[in-house]
């Protein structure tokens, strides 16, 4: 009963949902069809005579032309030799920042998770602390430091300050999911003899599966979404150059070509789209958990 | 059994297992302390040296306050300091109605919810700076389909380029960037009002509660403590937001888009004045430590206030 709706109840919902997805995907929409309009059509615009207001018809004229194909995905390799460096250095990056955050997150999650200790809610507030913080305030110093150690345009060079900044949130969405595991069970095995590492490999982690993959995917999107402002200032190197660089890099030529510069960027999201259409549920549930009173 | 139990948690274990907690946390503690802190306490040292490009090799010299007084001082600085708050309340303030609306309709009982949700997200989960790249298309003046939007309604009368005039830069990145925060902030929202006990709402509905006054006054306070931690948390990244208005305008037209974080990229990174730069770094470091102590102090009273913490730690 409560649930019912009225017809312009209903209608009002729909059309503010309409709304708001319109926001949500006209980019995405609009990338799609740039990305398939020759570049003739793209730098077109409709013969409007002085004084008179544009159609409807000339409108979508602007956005929709016969002569619309898929040329700017194969030309796209031609005008930029490394986009295909470009994109396996991006999954590159994001994969190498998901491990290595991987490795600090788990023991610290566990910790976290388990044992009562001095220091314990102070160090955590520490960690999350870091999220305050973007990029842009420490690069003058990382800068020094990956000098120092000749890290510059290497791929060291965004992989070392892109883990720093998803570690925090790893640690506390894995630690949400591993105080979900009974202690009994830990337990049981303590009595059997084994050890706190030994229980930790084999009692905790193959139970914790289901919410590493959940933080390690979490985690990678973030990685793969966060390359572009130590890429930029730490790395001058094409050959190391993640998409959303490189892309960049495109802007600056004399003639912009918008198609392909949109084709490579759709391509670009292809990866983490694709992970998020298959996690979504376990991602979203991962992630919110925390907004739900218990 | 339990007497075996016993065995494995007395007192005298305390010791041992904050050890052991601390070796496990050891690693990341460590790196953190690398990455994050030293390079923080580096920044708070080089602010009050004359380090540039040239004095990396021959080593900078202590200047004391100059770098603040020149930054405090000069005529572009307040006007950036305002511009920034400007930028972050109005930027929070839409993403926090829109994620109410988005959550408020993803919550009620409509068909396909699930697919609906899914189509929310990808501003969300795609990089940042490729997002931009696709409204930087859509803000072009001449070719951009909102300029000849804006043409056929007959808004203007011709080619209007979003991102070349000082106001309509601003607002532009405003909207860019609204687009990117929003689906967060609507997931966070429809979790936390998932989470609403649903006899709440059956009581009021049953003692003939409208939709309007069961929102205001069950959902909203349920969700309140949920709603200040988005704001704040919205607020802190807001503020620190960089790519959005560096791939759109580079600070520009004239300035106009220039919030602290540019302003600290621009001079440390693209002037190379070292020291001049980290001086605005740390004055971002000390305007955000403010904002998250008022952030603490808000959300205690909060959850005072509505008996739980809106994230749970």
């Amino acid at each position: 009963m409560m649930d019912k709706y009225s017809l312009l109840h209903k209608i009002g919902i729909y059309v503010s949902i309409a709304l708001f997805l319109t926001f949500m995907l006209l980019p995405f929409v609009e990338m799609f069809t740039a990305s398939l309009r020759p570049l003739t059509h793209l730098f077109s615009r409709p013969d409007v005579p002085v004084g008179e207001t544009m159609s409807f018809v000339d409108f979508i004229s602007r956005f929709w032309s016969d002569k619309m194909s898929f040329q700017a995905y194969r030309d796209m390799w031609v005008t930029v030799p490394q986009l295909g460096r470009y994109i396996f250095n991006s999954v590159f990056l994001a994969t190498a920042v998901t491990i290595f955050s991987m490795i600090f997150v788990i023991p610290a999650a566990y910790a976290y998770a388990r044992f009562s200790f001095r220091g314990k809610s102070i160090s955590l507030t520490l960690f999350l602390a870091v999220n305050m913080f973007s990029g842009a305030v420490l690069l003058i110093p990382l800068y020094k430091l990956l000098r120092m150690y000749g890290m510059l345009n290497t791929y060291w060079a965004m992989i070392i300050p892109g883990v720093a900044f998803l570690v925090p949130t790893g640690i506390w969405l894995l630690k949400s999911f591993l105080e979900k595991i009974p202690y009994e069970l830990e337990e049981a095995s303590f009595v059997d003899g084994a050890s706190r590492l030994y229980t930790l490999r084999r009692v905790i982690l193959p139970l914790a599966v289901p919410g590493l993959v959940v933080v390690g995917v979490a985690i990678f999107i973030g990685a793969y979404a966060q390359q572009f402002l130590f890429a930029i200032t730490f790395n001058q190197d094409r050959d190391y150059m993640p998409l959303p660089a490189g892309i960049f890099e495109f802007i600056g030529y004399q003639r912009v070509l918008w198609n392909e510069m949109m084709a490579a960027s759709l391509i670009g999201i292809l990866p983490v789209l694709v992970i998020f259409l298959f996690m979504q549920k376990h991602l979203i549930a991962g992630l919110t958990s925390g907004a739900v009173k218990e | 059994m339990s007497d075996l139990l016993q065995m494995f948690r007395p007192k005298t274990k305390a010791q041992t297992t904050t050890l052991f907690a601390w070796a496990l946390i050891a690693p990341a503690a460590i790196y953190m302390f690398l990455i994050v802190v030293w390079p923080l306490v580096e920044t708070f040292r080089l602010s009050f040296t004359n380090s540039n490009l040239g004095t990396l090799i021959e080593g900078a010299d202590y200047i004391g306050w100059a770098n603040y007084e020149k930054a405090l001082g000069g005529r572009k600085f307040p006007a950036i300091v305002n511009r920034t708050f400007y930028w972050m309340f109005l930027s929070v303030g839409l993403k926090i109605i829109l994620g109410l609306i988005g959550a408020t309709l993803l919550a009620s009982n409509i068909r396909a919810r699930g697919v609906i949700r899914a189509l929310v997200m990808p501003p969300w989960i795609i990089p940042i700076a490729i997002g931009c790249f696709g409204w930087l298309w859509l803000y072009n003046g001449h070719f951009g389909l909102l300029s000849n939007f804006a043409e056929m309604i007959g808004l203007t009368d011709g080619p209007f380029s979003f991102l070349g005039y000082k106001q309509s830069a601003f607002y532009s990145a405003v909207v860019t960037d609204v687009w990117i925060g929003t689906p967060m902030v609507t997931l966070f929202f429809l979790a936390a009002m998932q989470g609403v006990p649903r006899d709440l709402y059956e009581a009021a509905y049953v003692d003939g509660a409208s939709r309007w006054y069961r929102f205001r006054r069950i959902t909203m306070p349920q969700i309140m403590p949920t709603v200040v931690t988005m704001a704040l948390l919205s607020a802190i990244w807001t503020f620190n937001s960089f790519e959005i208005i560096w791939i759109l305008t580079e600070g520009g037209p004239r300035g106009a888009t220039t919030t602290l974080i540019i302003d600290t990229f621009k001079t440390a990174i693209f002037s190379y004045k070292f020291g001049a730069g980290a001086t605005r770094a740390v004055l971002v470091v000390l305007i955000l430590g403010v904002f998250s102590l008022i952030y603490l102090a808000v959300l205690g009273r909060v959850s005072k206030k509505f008996g739980y913490s809106g994230v749970a730690k």
